[in-house]
């Protein structure tokens, strides 16, 4: 048994629960149709237009920040796995980098963008 | 000396009988085709059980934090309370909403049980219970589970509700920030261990566990591992996401029945999974405490199996997990935010350094005392 085909097995495994709960669910449970019960949940009064709208762009600022860490992360991690073969030329090489990304990271500060407003 | 005494009770022994006598009656396709079955059924129904378990000690243990009694009609001490809610949840009615985007709204479960699921299965819960063993262990674990933030992120999108939009946002924002954390707090074990495959790296902890060898270091990033996974689960005091008082039930409002069944089991077991992978990556995994030069103490240690050990831990972690859900309040998005970019990142990414330099100075325990 080699690690991919059990990697597939826990991959349909995973579809397998949620295909044969629903498949369950949907014959145990009752069904009823109403208009009113279809409408998306409000406090109480009929939801106001669509909510497919424009969207704060904090949000997204932080997410193509962790877009570019993230991809440091890939970079970082096979030199983690052998930096006591690297020795210290491999801490100096990995320390520019770092370096660059931790300038990144200050540029967006200064310019506010880790300020919530 | 390698401390490895025959354990009557491990389970490693049944399960390469069952080989064994598997590949001795059939032919080796229909044998390992078997074996996967069952892997497959064993993974489904841990996975089940352990949500069960897991719901009826969270709400045990909260009423016991709030001077409750907790559930305790259904069976003795209310054991069956979480059976019933799970029969509950079968035969209630799935609503279909008007306006929603069906297809996004009916995949979003796909992928946070999935993501989850294949997390759960990188696990090693014994020695030699351990279903995927890549040798990128540990980036896998990362990037899997980070995949169930696309299914949070569908369903609060596809519900065409404000409570669902606003809460899968902050949920991205929140789960994609603390993902960094953890990821580089991971990393600093690696660079300690030298490995990324997790049966390797709890092998090497056969002698001192990874938080006491790599003392400071591995102490700064177990601390911020707790923190970011227990922001990334969205619970205790970063519940942001579903803040109850707020939005209700956040990027979940609009799911009824088993579909807001599968969110509330996937919840359940990312706790588990951010357990279990602390106690794999710092606290030694199945591997038992010893202590060098107490030989009796180290044997008896070994007498006590692997999977108890492993549980032990994860349920100590589990327990931590909710003794901060109860005494923090709240913070704000900013606050959380903060936090992270402006406080446990740069402490990680010097962290990391400071581990580099002791790993390469010899300045570990056990290269001191081994």
């Amino acid at each position: 048994m080699n690690n991919l085909s059990l990697f597939f097995t826990v991959f349909i495994a995973g579809i397998t629960l949620v295909v044969a709960g629903l498949g369950m669910a949907i014959l145990l449970s009752p069904k009823s149709f109403n208009l009113q019960k279809g409408e998306p949940y409000e406090c109480g009064i009929p939801t106001h237009g669509t909510s497919w709208m424009q969207f704060k762009a904090g949000y997204y600022l932080y997410a193509i920040l962790y877009l570019m860490f993230d991809v440091e992360a890939i970079f970082l991690f096979p030199w983690a796995t052998i930096v006591r073969d690297l020795g210290f030329a491999g801490l100096t090489s990995i320390l520019f980098f770092l370096i660059i990304l931790a300038l990144g990271l200050a540029y967006a500060w200064r310019k506010g963008v880790l300020q919530w407003k | 000396m390698l401390l490895n005494y025959s354990q009557p009770l491990e389970l490693n022994k049944l399960t390469s009988r069952i080989d064994a006598a598997l590949h001795a009656a059939l032919p080796d396709y229909w044998a390992v085709t078997i074996e996967l079955v069952l892997v497959g059924i064993l993974i489904i129904a841990t996975y089940a059980l352990l949500a069960v378990v897991l719901i009826y000690v969270e709400r045990k243990i909260t009423a016991f934090f709030q001077a409750r009694i907790g559930p305790n009609r259904v069976g003795k001490y209310g054991i069956f309370q979480t059976v019933a809610d799970v029969t509950k949840i079968l035969i209630k009615e799935i609503i279909h909403i008007n306006r929603i985007d069906k297809f996004l709204f009916y995949t979003a479960p796909f992928f946070i049980i999935v993501a989850s699921i294949l997390t759960f299965g990188a696990i090693p819960f014994g020695q030699g219970l351990q279903a995927v063993d890549f040798n990128i262990g540990v980036l896998y674990v990362i990037s899997v589970s980070s995949l169930g933030i696309i299914g949070v992120l569908l369903a609060g999108w596809s519900s065409n509700n404000k409570y669902s939009m606003i809460g899968a946002m902050r949920s991205g924002a929140q789960f994609v920030s603390y993902e960094l954390s953890a990821g580089i707090a991971l990393m600093t074990i690696v660079v300690l261990s030298g490995t990324m495959q997790l049966s390797t790296m709890v092998e090497s902890q056969r002698y001192c566990w990874n938080i006491f060898n790599g003392h400071i270091s591995a102490l700064v990033a177990f601390v911020i591992y707790l923190i970011s996974g227990h922001a990334e689960t969205n619970r205790g005091p970063f519940d942001l996401p579903e803040a109850e008082s707020e939005l209700t039930a956040g990027y979940h409002t609009e799911y009824s029945g088993l579909q807001f069944g599968f969110f509330y089991l996937a919840e359940y077991l990312n706790m588990f999974i951010i357990a279990s992978i602390g106690a794999t990556v710092f606290l030694g995994g199945w591997m038992p405490l010893q202590i060098a030069g107490w030989e009796s103490f180290n044997q008896l240690m070994w007498f006590i199996p692997s999977y108890l050990w492993f549980f032990g831990k994860v349920a100590l972690l589990i327990f931590f997990s909710l003794w901060v859900r109860w005494s923090f309040p709240r913070l704000r998005i900013d606050q959380l935010l903060n936090l992270e970019w402006k406080y446990l990142l740069p402490i990680n990414l010097v962290n990391l350094l400071v581990m580099v330099i002791l790993v390469l100075t010899g300045l570990t325990l056990t290269d001191i005392f081994y």
